[in-house]
């Protein structure tokens, strides 16, 4: 059985970059043991010698010429942004 | 009857001798639209200005030649349209009016002058078997509005399904596009991965996705295939391998073809109404003339568990990009950058997609990373050898698409792991990255759709679509119609 913590549920939440609520946290407690515990049916697999499997395509790094195109432009890429200023996205102060 | 219900080759013929327009066409969708929407909710933004102009544009050219010439076509709303409206079902790019571009599906669709009606619904950014995970209206299935169209490109097979479009585009990571297609009784294609390019497709679990067709009819599927297909630049997974015409594949002939039929697709939990579809779908291919065999994928039951781990894990680094910074919506409660970042995706994100982040975020986190997504790759090997090793002797592999037909709005919403069971005969399909239909194969007692998976080798949906059509040409079931209704539909 997995056992997964509260305070493990907040600190993926916190790495997730999610704000949960206590609630949340507690319901999340619950489904994320189960969920876990499900998946470690995949332990009754002996997998030692077995390659993991990323891709399942054998493709290979594709890289092309560092040539400057036209894309989109500056006043463009601006215009879904919730917030912005002088052509910049303006977020929240970083700092305290 | 509704001129969807014709061909794309009939009514390319139609427009052709000028028995009909490119107008009356976009207007048979909206004005089908406007009669079940309000019902099915297949639509989350409508084109329909655009869609009529670019119509008498169309009907005023002399040049008529491209192959999907005036068909209009739904677009699964994980899929960027440029200047229109993009939410992936998500409260997070409720705001999202004006994508830059086109993903490069939709510029392939456009060079053909498909006529693009409306963006369609689905579970929040693909992650649902049944579009409840919505966070606009739920589809429901029109074969019977009290049950799911299933999911998650559930607006994508709906639509198709009650005549609004004539064919339509969604994607599919475990299931997406064969699932919401043998619920709504329509055909669904996932391709190979690599087939399709992915470029403009919101990610979800880069490794599985795959944009596909929902159509009608099996025809129709090779055709919106035949363009959709192919190499791209802009996605440096997409394969470089020829796009071979697979409309040319429909012979009707599947003398010799060899089936093998997994012991675990017929196994237990698979509905008896299910099982015995299939069953008589073997015997009609028996009496074309071809031949099928038992086999097992003994590693089948894991997959499920190993597509959660896999596909969640990628999720939880490609939402990472919904920050509240250059596009959707920010929260306006919070103190700092770090602040904002939370309360912008608690506020935009729905229960699912928080709880596959958690998931995903766990299962990459340190310490724990061997345990759960390293196994789960090596298990994903296992699961694609046992498709290979069927495939050196077995032309397709045939079962059901789901162990059940549609089940009823609300049924399984509290308990997630009963919702993820239902992928569990599509799911092993897209961790090998083989192509698999789903083509209609019957109707349950309720009168719900069953639909019939037909899975083949890699890059080989010739003889997926030759396989599928074959049953179809032999069958009535595909001409089945739905009437939108309550319990009685």
């Amino acid at each position: 059985m997995a056992d997964i913590s509260k305070d493990q549920v907040k600190h993926v939440a916190h790495l997730a970059r999610l704000d949960i609520t206590e609630e949340e946290a507690e319901m999340f407690t619950d489904q994320l043991s189960s969920i876990i515990t499900y998946a470690e049916q995949l332990n009754e697999l002996d997998t030692t010698d077995v390659e993991p499997t990323t891709h399942v395509l054998d493709i290979k790094n594709v890289l092309r010429k560092d040539e400057p195109k036209k894309w989109i432009t500056q006043e463009e890429a601006m215009k879904n942004a919730p917030d912005q200023k002088d052509g910049q996205y303006r977020v929240p102060s970083i700092l305290e | 009857m509704s001129l969807f219900d014709y061909t794309i080759k009939e009514l390319e013929a139609k427009l052709h001798i000028n028995e009909i327009t490119v107008q009356e066409l976009v207007e048979t969708s909206y004005q089908r639209i406007k009669e079940v929407d309000g019902d099915v909710h297949a639509f989350l933004t409508l084109n329909e200005e655009q869609a009529i102009a670019y119509a008498k544009q169309l009907d005023e050219s002399s040049e008529r030649n491209k192959s999907l010439f005036g068909m209009p076509a739904g677009v699964k709303d994980n899929i960027v349209t440029k200047a229109l409206r993009t939410t992936c079902a998500s409260q997070f790019l409720d705001n999202f009016n004006d994508p830059l571009y086109n993903a490069t599906v939709v510029e392939k669709l456009n060079n053909e002058q498909v006529v693009t009606i409306g963006k369609l619904n689905m579970d929040e950014f693909a992650m649902g078997s049944s579009n409840e995970n919505s966070s606009y209206e739920p589809t429901r299935n029109p074969w019977n509005t009290d049950y799911v169209p299933g999911g998650s490109s559930g607006g994508s097979a709906a639509s198709v399904a009650a005549g609004e479009v004539l064919f339509s585009l969604g994607s599919d990571t475990g299931g997406s596009i064969r699932q919401p297609a043998a619920f709504c009784g329509v055909v669904g294609l996932k391709p190979t991965y690599g087939r399709v390019s992915r470029f403009g497709l919101v990610a979800f679990a880069s490794s599985l996705d795959q944009i596909g067709p929902i159509t009608r009819n099996v025809e129709d599927n090779a055709r919106v295939l035949e363009v959709i297909a192919g190499h791209d630049p802009m996605d440096s997974t997409s394969a470089d391998v020829e796009v071979p015409a697979y409309t040319e594949a429909l012979t009707g002939d599947v003398r010799g073809l060899k089936i093998a039929v997994p012991k675990e697709y017929l196994a237990e939990g698979v509905d008896p109404e299910v099982k015995q579809s299939v069953l008589e779908a073997l015997k009609v291919y028996e009496s074309l003339g071809a031949t099928w065999e038992e086999v097992s994928l003994p590693h089948s039951k894991y997959a499920v568990a190993a597509y959660y781990l896999l596909s969640s894990s990628e999720a939880s680094a490609n939402l990472a990009r919904f920050d509240g910074v250059r596009y959707g919506v920010r929260s306006e409660n919070a103190d700092n950058m770090i602040d904002m970042f939370k309360k912008s995706r608690s506020e935009g994100f729905g229960e699912e997609v928080k709880r596959r982040i958690m998931l995903g975020t766990f299962a990459l986190s340190s310490g724990y990373y061997d345990a759960y997504y390293k196994k789960a790759q090596k298990v994903r090997t296992l699961i694609k050898n046992d498709f290979d090793s069927i495939f050196e002797t077995y032309d397709v592999v045939i079962g059901p698409t789901t162990p059940t037909p549609a089940f009823k709005i609300g049924e399984k919403v509290d308990d997630p792991l009963t919702m993820y069971a239902n992928d569990i005969i599509t799911i092993p399909v897209n961790l090998a990255g083989v192509p698999g239909i789903s083509v209609p194969c019957g109707f349950s007692e309720k009168g719900l759709p069953i639909g019939l998976q037909i899975i083949g080798k890699h890059f080989d949906e010739n003889t997926v679509f030759r396989a599928a059509h074959a049953y179809e040409q032999a069958t009535d079931h595909h001409k089945q119609r739905p009437q939108l209704g309550g319990a009685n539909a």
